[in-house]
């Protein structure tokens, strides 16, 4: 059986609503995993221990266990206590905590870099710690970290495939739906790839526009 | 004779072991230009930060507008107070710490809208008033990585007045600077010393310290050691202490 790629047409839908879940469920994740990593990373600098414990905690228990264990123990861990989450919030809450982790490293340490003197300048004039926090340091730091962010959420969206395990109709299931329909195995598992490879191309630009915005005052 | 506008008190400030401040007592009248000189070390940066808190006290009082700037106070309510405070208190620093991120306009008029001084327009409005005012209409848009270091200390200034200060504190802003560049922010504090804004002026230019100044204050030690009329200080110094400080200076 040599390869034919016209059967492809045939499942298109299928394909195009794949590649939709998987696009929502990675900006979806992509933008909260950057919101929660910049309060992880102001929570990490704080002073009180019990506002940094919390956030050590949820560190050595993302970066220290597998993804997919960790989509599990949300899926299928917490419907035990009574939280029932359906498969594509289950998806993002794991996305989205995972990156998070990662994203608040980056990030806490750009904030060390920021100079005191920017601090300063800030509450000299009146400003409050949230207020220096959100409109001085965090823009400043997280402009200062765009590239390394970006490498973040290209991995995010591979990553997002692993949600395919808990019945998360994306692009990667999607894919195996039409293979078990149709044995073709490897013509719809190249023809995932080559979308992955389109919607991560559009990304790589979108984070190259992004950090040419962010580096503009320089 | 009026009420001073800062007062301080027997004010004590440690940095763990070292006592750098030793019990300084100092009254700056509304007006006053003062210049604060003295030796690398002997505390001057300090003592202009303990009078907006970037420093805390050891010992001593400080008082501003006639509050209590030093206050016990429940964290929030301390943060509250020192808002307020800083609000009426313009600073400029030695390395300007512009926000890079925001354009000299932006700088000026971050602090007035976040604060509700008044609205974004009047602020923009203000600030271009401003940026006029320091010879910098022009470069309103900029972002500080596109201006000179004079340039710099000039929108730094503004970005202080901007916040209608009671005092202003001036710590070393010309020493980053390269020498052709000191004059134009001199220039403007001078203006500001001819508006009768009141100002504590830490310096190393002592020339600069004779012409804006109208009282002088030298430390020595943590302490003050001499003050008085500049005439008096630089002219006929009554301390060996100053006559040795000022005699090392001249002849660098
Ligand atoms: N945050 C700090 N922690 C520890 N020591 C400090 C701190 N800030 C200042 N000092 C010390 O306090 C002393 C006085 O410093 P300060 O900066 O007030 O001096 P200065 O008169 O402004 O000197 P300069 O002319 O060099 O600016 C110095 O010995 C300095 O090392
Ligand atoms: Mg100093």
């Amino acid at each position: 059986m040599g390869l034919d790629f016209t059967i492809i047409p045939e499942y298109l839908d299928l394909l195009i609503a794949g590649t939709w879940w998987t696009v929502a469920l990675t900006v979806v994740s992509m933008a909260m995993s950057l919101i929660i990593g910049v309060v992880f990373a102001v929570m990490q600098l704080s002073r009180h221990r019990l506002v940094r414990w919390p956030v050590t905690f949820f560190a050595w228990l993302f970066m220290g266990t597998p993804l997919l264990l960790q989509l599990f123990l949300i899926y299928f861990g917490l419907v035990q206590i009574g939280l029932d989450l359906n498969a594509f919030v289950a998806g993002v809450i794991a996305l989205s905590l995972h990156f998070a982790v990662y994203n608040s490293d980056i990030i806490r340490s750009a904030i060390i870099a920021i100079d005191d003197g920017q601090y300063e300048a800030a509450r000299s004039l009146g400003l409050s710690q949230f207020q220096t926090m959100t409109r001085t340091i965090v823009p400043q730091a997280v402009a200062n970290v765009t590239p390394a962010l970006g490498n973040m959420m290209i991995a995010l969206l591979k990553e997002s495939s692993l949600v395919s395990v808990i019945g998360v109709m994306e692009l990667t299931l999607s894919a195996q739906r039409a293979i078990s329909d149709s044995f073709r195995s490897f013509e719809f598992y190249l023809a995932a790839a080559a979308i992955y490879y389109v919607v991560n191309l559009t990304l790589e630009q979108a984070v190259r526009i992004t950090e040419r915005r962010s580096a503009r005052y320089r | 004779m009026t009420e001073p506008i800062v007062k301080i008190r027997g004010l004590k400030k440690n940095f763990g072991q070292l006592e750098v401040l030793k019990g300084i007592d100092m009254d700056i009248e509304p007006r006053q230009i003062f210049a604060l000189i003295g030796a690398s070390g002997s505390g001057k940066s300090t003592l202009l930060r303990t009078i907006n808190q970037l420093e805390e006290v050891t010992e001593g009082e400080i008082w501003f507008d006639g509050e209590l700037v030093n206050q016990k106070l429940p964290h929030r309510q301390r943060e509250r107070h020192l808002n307020q405070l800083r609000q009426n208190i313009g600073m400029v620093f030695q390395h300007f710490n512009l926000f890079p991120h925001l354009t000299a306009l932006e700088n000026v008029t971050l602090a007035p809208v976040l604060l509700r001084r008044s609205s974004k327009a009047e602020a923009i409005e203000q600030a271009k008033i401003l940026l006029d005012k320091v010879g910098l209409a022009d470069r309103a848009d900029y972002y500080p990585s596109r201006l000179s270091g004079g340039q710099k200390q000039r929108v730094a200034i503004a970005r202080a007045l901007a916040m209608t200060p009671k005092l202003m504190l001036f710590d070393e802003v010309t020493s980053a600077l390269d020498p052709e560049l000191v004059g134009e922010v001199n220039r403007v504090m001078k203006e500001l010393a001819q508006e009768h804004m009141t100002m504590i002026i830490v310096t190393h230019d002592l020339r600069f310290a004779e012409d804006v100044s109208d009282h002088v204050v030298f430390m020595a030690d943590g302490l003050v050691a001499e003050q008085g009329p500049p005439s008096q200080v630089f002219r006929a110094p009554q301390e060996e202490r100053t006559k040795a400080f000022l005699q090392q200076v001249f002849e660098d």
